[in-house]
């Protein structure tokens, strides 16, 4: 489908991390997956255990930060690794489950821990084309 | 960047006038090259830190500056207290006190080049690193709170190190101020298993060889003797910095307004140094910096072991550990007046000259030691602060190659098993848990750190004083 992916886009320090879906919600999953694909390949990444997210914040866009920032906690202080999530939005309120499994060197190769998800390039809005973009750097 | 949008002061020096809402002018160090290489963004966030509140002289951009987030990397600016002056969590990062630590051998490089492969393969398999790696020591909350009141002294009084080694670090071990209550839960939860862990990245653990001398007299002072054998160790606050920077960041972004502060970028969130947050983020963030120079000290104490273990009767000595991820409360001399300043260094190594109060007593005739890292495989260098950096950029330097590519761009360039072997091929030993993590952080990818290393030395900041080579790297 070709208004639901994720990419990621050049920094020159560290790696920028967008998603795009048919809603906030979706382009919400799709970022955290971008994120997910900074430290690994999403796919090695089997959702064997589930955990739920919750938060808030005063717009969009720090909610998104707020989104990744909590993933970064859990997979720092779980070491897990994520690679299926269900977003739900309500205004500026979060509800995610998310799936993944802990860290195994050996399997996912993990390239690089993340430390935060910036305000840099910050950015949830509609494109063109209808869809959600939901994007911001990530500092690794 | 673009180059004539700069006043050219020097040959290294580019000054930048106030336009808009900028109170202070922007400063360059850097000769032309760098200057062209640098991204267009630079000149965008240099410019945007000359806009907050209470900022004194100038806002400064040092050699190696990049994009970075609301502050260039790189990034120096000190600001006023009395003068509404501000604090910003983007300004000092998320990496809390990242920074480098020198120690002596005093082995020489025929001494360790047949126990290279053993030292490397050691240090690897005792040194946590890499994502999800863990340490050796469990804080429980009481054990915590400790750690972030005492940084590298908490680690000496539990065995990881010797009253010596914090007479050569910053703030002799233990910055003062520290709030562990102003530190959240999540960011305490985050660190619990990782002290004494190297994190990744760009933080390394490397064995060095003193390959060139430029200023023989310092060097002496600094027990620098070409031929010989040092160990460096880049990291920061791991975790707990991370987290800290994340949630003041969001805070001061929403808190902005209600202090009066336009923000040019939300990066640059910030709040006045006086206000209940600048006060608490001041607590956290030194407590951050406490932890660094904490996690500093136990890595040293692993590299102890290990070199104990091989080649028994070889004390390591630290030469010096400084961090150039801060902001700290700073006397400085404007236009002749003595002011209490509060200097952000973002990407930017502490540089004090000759005399300075806080050096060793031992090294303080002659300035502070100024510890520049390389990239994988490349050299890095020893500067030693001078008078002029005192007053050029409140006492601040360079801080290492800076990227000149994107990760993204190295891992579709360079493959981790290649790079690895042409490295090996060149007598440099690199031993890190991930080849992607090798890719991106490719040599390619740096800035040429020697430009940069020159640059600081010839627009005063910071005189050269030696160079290190790498024989074998630790990587995250």
């Amino acid at each position: 489908m070709k208004d639901l992916y994720w990419e990621h886009f050049p920094h020159q320090a560290d790696m920028g991390v967008r998603g795009v879906g048919p809603t906030p919600a979706a382009a919400f999953e799709q970022a955290a997956l971008a994120m997910t694909a900074v430290v690994t390949d999403p796919g090695l990444v089997a959702p064997s255990e589930s955990l739920e997210i919750d938060c808030e914040a005063p717009d969009d866009e720090l909610l998104l930060a707020d989104w990744l920032n909590r993933l970064i906690l859990e997979m720092a202080v779980r070491h897990m690794l994520f690679s299926r999530f269900e977003v739900v939005l309500d205004g500026h309120r979060l509800h995610a489950t998310v799936w993944g499994e802990h860290v195994d060197v050996a399997k996912h190769q993990p390239a690089v821990e993340i430390k935060g998800a910036t305000y840099t390039e910050l950015k949830v809005s509609r494109t063109e084309a209808g869809s959600w973009l939901a994007q911001c750097i990530v500092d690794v | 960047m673009d180059i004539s949008q700069l006043e050219r002061v020097s040959d290294y020096e580019w000054r930048i006038a106030p336009f808009g809402r900028m109170r202070v002018p922007a400063v360059i160090y850097a000769d032309q090259a760098l200057i062209l290489e640098m991204d267009q963004k630079v000149y965008e966030q240099v410019t945007n830190v000359a806009t907050l509140p209470g900022i004194v002289k100038a806002a400064y951009a040092m050699p190696d500056a990049h994009w970075g987030y609301g502050f260039p990397i790189g990034g120096v600016a000190a600001f006023d207290p009395d003068e509404g002056g501000v604090i910003s969590a983007g300004g000092v990062g998320f990496d809390i006190s990242c920074g480098v630590r020198t120690l002596h051998t005093g082995l020489k490089a025929e001494d360790v080049a047949p126990i290279k492969q053993k030292l490397a393969d050691r240090l690897f398999s005792k040194v946590p690193a890499g994502v999800g790696s863990t340490g050796r020591l469990h804080l429980d909350e009481a054990e915590m709170d400790k750690m972030l009141r005492g940084g590298a002294q908490w680690a000496v009084k539990r065995g990881y190190g010797t009253e010596a080694d914090l007479e050569r670090t910053e703030e002799h071990g233990c910055m003062a101020g520290a709030e562990p209550d102003k530190v959240s839960e999540h960011a305490k939860r985050r660190q619990r298993d990782e002290v004494g862990t190297l994190g990744s990245g760009n933080h390394y653990l490397e064995l060095q060889e003193i390959a060139e001398i430029y200023d023989s007299e310092v060097a002496d002072r600094f027990r620098l003797r070409q031929g010989e054998i040092v160990v460096s160790i880049h990291c920061g606050s791991r975790g707990l910095g991370h987290q800290i920077g994340t949630e003041f960041l969001k805070q001061m972004a929403i808190a902005a307004a209600k202090y009066g502060i336009q923000l040019p970028d939300r990066e640059l969130a910030c709040a006045p140094i006086t206000s209940p947050l600048g006060q608490d983020y001041l607590g956290a963030m030194r407590a951050a910096v406490n932890c660094a120079l904490a996690n500093r000290q136990v890595i040293t104490h692993l590299t102890r072991e290990v070199f104990a273990e091989i080649l028994s009767g070889t004390p390591l000595t630290l030469l010096y550990d400084v961090s150039h991820n801060t902001c700290k409360q700073e006397s400085h001399t404007v236009d002749g007046q003595s002011r209490r300043l509060y200097v952000h260094r973002k990407g930017a190594t502490r540089a004090f000259g000759p005399g300075h109060p806080a050096l060793p007593g031992d090294l303080r005739d002659v300035g502070q030691p100024v510890l520049i890292g390389g990239s994988m495989g490349t050299a890095s260098y020893i500067l030693v602060g001078t008078e002029q950096g005192m007053e050029r950029s409140f006492g601040s330097a360079c801080h290492g190659a800076g990227r000149a590519m994107s990760r993204h761009q190295a891992m579709r360039q360079w493959h981790g098993s290649d790079l690895v072997r042409d490295l090996a091929s060149r007598g440099i030993l690199i031993r890190s848990p991930s080849l992607r993590g090798v890719a991106e952080e490719a040599p390619g990818a740096y800035k040429d750190v020697s430009a940069v290393v020159d640059a600081s030395d010839r627009a005063g900041l910071a005189r050269k004083v030696a160079k290190l080579t790498p024989l074998a790297c630790i990587k995250g």
